[in-house]
């Protein structure tokens, strides 16, 4: 088996954003970075996989020097080599550049099968996955919670609204997009850390695999108005405690 | 400006979110249309051309048959935007179909300003306009962000539309989620556990508090994910709609796929070390606090009173 798995780094969700200078994405300083959460099921199931199949596992990640330190997390999960696609500028493409930046590198390659995430936890997108498999005229399900390979055939389960599911099966090629609780991503041991900082970590400039122009442009980032505007407490506990309880006891029937 | 609006069928009825797409119609002011594959048994009601294609021969989940159908019908209706709602079918469908339109897409919208679409970012902490530069586009919506303000009472124009096109995928069937055990939709009140709970042994703080509150427990979709709670209790578009007396978030970023599930509760508290946490939009009390030691404290007081 030949497989190749695409991973993002995105900023921790829970950092505190600025806007950058041209107030088109967000500042880059001053945030912790990780492995896009989605993509973390699709390294897992791509490493079950080899392991249960025997073959070569590639990820592949596009942006700046910084995202390495992502990639030796997939390849310490179990990865055998990393192709860093080198861009400082990956922010400001669009799905469709970044989906053909990975699909002209995938093109001569036979890939049995491409993992990706559903979407990323920054742009949320959900579409670089479902363009690669176009571009390279392959069958794609998006939104796995299940992954069955066997006898060149996959056996998925798609997650749909509601927690209704749907059984899909195609042939390999194909290329899946990996939704949350596909499985248990595993944690790096210290070991397998150590090995990976021996495995292959090749580096491609961007402009040789980028031949589109994009579709689209952010012409701004900006925080949304805030609406809601309940009520913040903070401070001691007990104090806030007994606030709170006052306003239960105020503006609902729970505590009576 | 011309829009097709792409409706969606599933298990047998046509989907509410065709509500969203004849909103976001209006909102526009767009000339629409719609496309359908589904039957005439559950027709849209909606003013204007509708393309219907058999969902008997043509699946439910059929993506490339889809896709093919709705070439042929923008090669009819000519339109500038071509409008799914942001779900399991739309973001699968609509990439496909952009890639062989050549169109730019835009996913999640949740507004248009000055015709410009606009999409969230990092777990709606942020916005950005999204300015397309191909003769079509391809929207997906966020599922809610636009309301009809009226119940709709067209009655479409039916024009059916068939293909010979085959799909690359099989669709075997669906699968039920499980049922039994908690039925949260008939708690008064319901208090979640996040991620933010840190361990599954902090689940028993939640409880605790649920119990103070003579409620359930319920938990966000990580929370289930990781086996720390059954299924039945994760909240959220994947999980349960509920609508509570008191929903108390505990440790949840209030991500949409959770706020989906419970926005429409009564009164909403939460309790998060994230003064900046997207919960805090529909939260009428935000406790700036680490959950670990406010719950406890606050769940003694509860069964003091
Ligand atoms: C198609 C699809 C369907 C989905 N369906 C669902 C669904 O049905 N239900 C659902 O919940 N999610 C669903 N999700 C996932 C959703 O997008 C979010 O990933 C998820 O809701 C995040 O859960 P969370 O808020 O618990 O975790 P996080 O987003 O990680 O947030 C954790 C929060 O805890 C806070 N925190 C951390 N430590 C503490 C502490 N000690 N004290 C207090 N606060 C703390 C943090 O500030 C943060 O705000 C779906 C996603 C997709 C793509």
């Amino acid at each position: 088996m030949n497989i190749l798995v695409c991973i993002k780094q995105v900023p921790d969700m829970e950092s505190k954003f600025k806007i950058n200078g041209a107030g088109s994405w967000y500042d880059s300083g001053d945030l912790a970075w990780r492995m896009n959460e989605y993509d973390e099921y699709a390294v897992e199931q791509a490493v079950q996989l080899k392991e249960k199949t025997g073959g070569d596992l590639t990820v592949l990640c596009i942006g700046p020097e910084r995202v390495k330190e992502t990639m030796k997390k997939a390849l310490a999960m179990g990865c055998d080599r990393g192709v860093h696609v080198a861009d400082d500028e990956f922010f400001k493409k669009d799905s469709f550049s970044i989906a053909a930046v990975i699909a002209e590198f995938a093109k001569t390659k036979s890939f049995d099968l491409i993992f990706t995430g559903m979407q990323s936890q920054d742009r949320g997108s959900g579409q670089v996955g479902v363009i690669i498999a176009e571009m390279l005229g392959i069958p794609s399900v998006t939104t796995i919670v299940s992954f069955v390979f066997d006898n060149n055939t996959i056996t998925v389960k798609r997650e749909l609204e509601g927690g209704l599911k749907a059984v899909i099966k195609a042939p390999v090629p194909a290329l899946v997009t990996c939704q949350l609780g596909l499985n248990t991503p595993r944690y790096p041991t210290l070991p397998n850390i150590m090995k990976a900082k021996k495995k292959e970590l090749l580096s491609i400039p961007v402009a040789e695999l980028l031949n589109v122009s994009a579709h689209q442009e952010t012409t701004s980032l900006f925080f949304p108005e805030k609406k809601g505007g309940g009520l913040v407490l903070e401070g001691e506990a007990g104090d806030v405690a007994d606030k709170l309880i006052n306003i239960l006891k105020e503006k609902t029937a729970v505590l009576a | 400006m011309k829009t097709l609006l792409v409706a969606e069928y599933r298990e047998g009825k046509l989907q509410g979110s065709v509500n969203d797409l004849m909103a976001f119609a209006q909102k526009v002011g767009s000339d629409a249309a719609m496309f359908l594959v589904g039957s005439e048994t559950d027709l849209p009601k909606f003013q204007g051309p509708l393309y219907l294609a058999d969902v008997k021969n043509c699946g439910e989940y059929n993506p490339d048959v889809h896709k093919q159908l709705l070439l042929d019908t923008i090669a009819k209706v000519k339109p500038d935007m071509v409008v799914f709602s942001h779900s399991s079918y739309g973001w699968d469908l609509a990439p496909r179909l952009a890639f062989a339109l050549k169109a730019s897409q835009v996913s999640e919208v949740v507004d248009v300003v000055d015709g410009v679409p606009v999409a969230p970012v990092c777990n709606s902490k942020l916005r950005r306009k999204v300015a397309s530069k191909t003769p079509v586009a391809i929207l997906t919506l966020q599922a809610g962000a636009f309301g009809l303000s009226e119940e709709s009472t067209g009655v479409p124009v039916i024009e059916k539309i068939s293909t010979t096109a085959t799909g690359k995928v099989e669709f075997c069937g669906y699968e039920q989620a499980e049922m039994g055990g908690v039925d949260l939709t008939k708690a008064s009140v319901i208090v979640s556990a996040g991620r933010g709970i840190g361990k599954p042994e902090n689940i028993a703080i939640i409880a605790s508090l649920a119990k103070a509150l003579k409620g359930e427990y319920g938990a966000s979709r990580p929370v289930v994910d990781a086996e720390w709670a059954e299924h039945n209790r994760q909240v959220g578009t994947t999980g349960q709609t509920v609508s509570p007396k008191l929903y108390v978030a505990c440790g949840i970023s209030g991500a949409i796929q959770h706020l989906a599930g419970m926005k429409k509760s009564e009164f909403v508290v939460a309790i998060n070390t994230d003064k900046d946490a997207p919960i805090g939009e529909v939260a009428d009390v935000l406790v700036v606090a680490d959950l670990k030691q406010f719950v406890p404290i606050l769940t003694e007081k509860i069964k003091a009173l």
